[in-house]
């Protein structure tokens, strides 16, 4: 008897896959593990509150503390230059739970069984940075309704409707810079602090709270000027403010296809090696 | 190498810095039976589960599962494969239902049919009343069957379980025994471990033992015990001040100097046939006045197997409580 019959008769549910079958995979796998992912924040209610809470507060403080100082240097409604800002911020702050739920995902058991499945091999982190975008873009609704209870206003829907979607594609890309960090630090712990402690140079110094022309220092200003957090920050600030500006928008989508670019296959490359130690 | 091998490993080494974890292992599953690897804690079982489930790269050696490479074919090897890993491997926010359906869809299952098979594996590992709890409030057993159920969720003709009873009262054990039992009646191949050596002797159907990351013995049961060409005969005297005095008797019966635990009056003799012996040491020790409160012929256990390869005993936890704490025996 060979083992193909032997095989046989037991009649597994399935059969060897063919390329294409593996390739449509990594959407469905990735699907799977999403849901489970969205699960996991749906049954923990206190994480996505407070998720909620700190950017509406950020909001608050920053327009009502700095906002007189600021206005000045803005030169119009701090309030239409901060929340397109604040909101860049809350999404990059977003991502630094990929790195977390990852490393915590890689230390759980759980992760012996995906990685003894036949299922696709990006799919786990997939599954965590699209379920991490999901969760950023919801917080990002919250702001915009907490913006207009605030005096925020659309110049125009379209191009603002527009704007945030560039903004939820800027944090889908920057989930696989915080993905490929919680696979390099794999203990949870030290992801806590992993996760947030790049974002904190990005995020201040860049547009995103101020003009970027109040920053003395020669060197800085033209980093805070050119770096991507920066570039994406204006774009969407024009967008939500009714501007359309074709080559400030080519330039963010190739910022983020750049970094999806990277970091996607470094992540997929990482958690192979990690996952067999 | 022969085709009716479904799991093959040759010459496996896997070393952690200095650990040899596998040092040169080599074994094979014959298609259809269960192969036991048996070793004390640290032996290696889990490094080489871990390698042939595509879950550990060995530093060198061949590795075959279902007649695949398991290097060089992982994907197609994780399709035929189930497992069931020491740590369990469950998700503890999802409830068991939707741990099994979420493993159901990841082995790519229309959603009807693993709602399904999610129903029907609860169903056989009696996890119902739990199903729609999140498996974080599941105790150990409940947590072992749902492990267990969604290692088959796609009937693997492979099956590898890494302790499946560790950690599980008595009772439990017998039932799970049961469970593993009818997994493989149907003809799948299964790969074992454990610790117990009653469970090696109760499921598998070959043995492998293996210690610091070497096999150190195999056959069936009854080969291994057969090597030890002798039976065992325990004798527990009324007074144990007495048991100097009974070993001195006793001696003339056994090529080996008999085994003694002077504290609680134990003494176990090897001798070449049981049944002639028995009689002998009733009249030995009646012809001196020693008392004697228990007296049992056995068969060498595994146990004995083990202790006179390496000289070691093996650490067994609640599985034989009968020789607990019985004294060393080392066979010359
Ligand atoms: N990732 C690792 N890094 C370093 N050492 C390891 C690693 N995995 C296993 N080892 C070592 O390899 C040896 C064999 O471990 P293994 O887990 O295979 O033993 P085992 O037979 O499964 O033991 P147990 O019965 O306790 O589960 C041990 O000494 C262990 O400490
Ligand atoms: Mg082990």
């Amino acid at each position: 008897m060979t083992q193909q019959t032997a095989s046989a008769a037991i009649s597994p549910v399935i059969s060897q896959s063919s390329a294409l079958q593996r390739f449509v995979w990594n959407f469905t796998d990735t699907f799977v593990v999403m849901r489970r992912n969205l699960y996991a924040y749906q049954r923990q209610p206190e994480l996505l509150v407070f998720a909620t809470i700190q950017p509406v507060i950020f909001l608050l403080l920053f327009t009502y503390v700095f906002g007189g100082a600021i206005r000045f240097s803005t030169g119009g409604d701090y309030i239409n230059f901060l929340l397109p800002g604040i909101i860049i911020q809350t999404i990059l702050f977003a991502s630094a739970n990929t790195t977390v739920g990852l490393s915590v995902d890689l230390s759980k058991g759980i992760i012996d069984r995906f990685r003894s499945l036949p299922m696709s091999r990006a799919a786990v982190l997939a599954g965590r940075t699209s379920a991490d975008t999901l969760r950023g873009a919801f917080t990002v609704l919250i702001m915009i309704v907490a913006g207009y209870i605030i005096g925020f206003r659309f110049e125009d829907w379209g191009s603002g409707i527009m704007g945030l979607l560039l903004a939820v594609a800027f944090g889908y890309a920057v989930t696989w810079i915080s993905a490929t960090i919680g696979l390099f630090v794999k203990d949870p712990e030290a992801a806590q602090v992993a996760g947030f402690i790049w974002l904190f140079p990005l995020t201040f110094a860049s547009s995103i709270f101020v003009p970027t022309a109040t920053m003395t220092e020669e060197w800085l200003r033209i980093f805070a000027e050119n770096q991507p957090v920066s570039v994406v920050a204006n774009t969407v600030r024009d967008l939500m403010t009714g501007t359309v500006n074709p080559d400030e928008i080519a330039l963010s989508l190739l910022w983020i296809a750049g970094i999806v670019a990277v970091f996607l296959p470094m992540a997929v490359w990482r958690y192979a090696r990690v996952a067999s130690r | 190498m022969p085709a009716n091998y479904a799991i093959i490993a040759e010459d496996v080494y896997k070393h952690f810095g200095d650990v040899k974890a596998l040092d040169g292992v080599s074994i094979a599953a014959e298609t259809g039976k269960v192969l036991g690897l048996l070793g004390p804690n640290g032996a290696g079982k889990t490094t080489l589960v871990r390698i042939l489930t595509t879950l550990l790269k060995p530093d060198r050696g061949q590795t075959q599962v279902g007649g695949l490479d398991v290097l060089r074919q992982k994907q197609q090897v994780r399709e035929i494969i189930g497992l069931a890993g020491q740590n369990t491997a469950i998700d503890e926010i999802l409830t068991g239902r939707e741990n099994l359906e979420m493993v159901s869809r990841l082995y790519h299952m229309p959603r009807p049919a693993a709602k399904r098979r999610a129903q029907e594996l609860l169903e056989q590992f009696a996890l119902t009343d739990a199903a729609d709890r999140p498996a974080k409030t599941y105790s150990g057993g409940m947590r072992r069957r749902l492990d267990l159920a969604a290692s088959i969720v796609a009937r693997p003709s492979i099956l590898f379980l890494d302790e499946p009873t560790t950690g599980l009262d008595p009772r439990t054990r017998i039932a799970m025994w049961d469970t593993i039992r009818s997994l493989v009646s149907d003809g799948a191949t299964l790969l074992l471990t454990t610790q117990y050596l009653e469970e090696a002797d109760e499921l598998a159907d070959k043995i492998v033992v293996i210690d610091h990351g070497k096999v150190i013995a195999e056959g069936t049961a009854d080969e291994l015990k057969a090597n030890m060409a002798a039976d065992f005969i325990d004798i527990t005297v009324a007074n144990p001040h007495e048991t100097d005095k009974a070993v001195q008797l006793l001696q003339p019966l056994s090529d080996e100097s008999p085994q003694a635990d002077e504290g609680r009056g134990h003494i176990s003799l090897a001798v070449g046939s049981g049944a002639q012996s028995i009689a002998e040491v009733v009249r030995l020790l009646d012809a001196e006045a020693v008392a004697i409160a228990e007296l049992n012929l056995r068969r060498p256990s595994l146990n004995d197997v083990f202790l006179s390869i390496t000289g070691e005993e093996i650490v067994e936890e609640e599985a034989k409580p009968k020789r607990r704490g019985f004294g060393r025996r080392r066979s010359a």
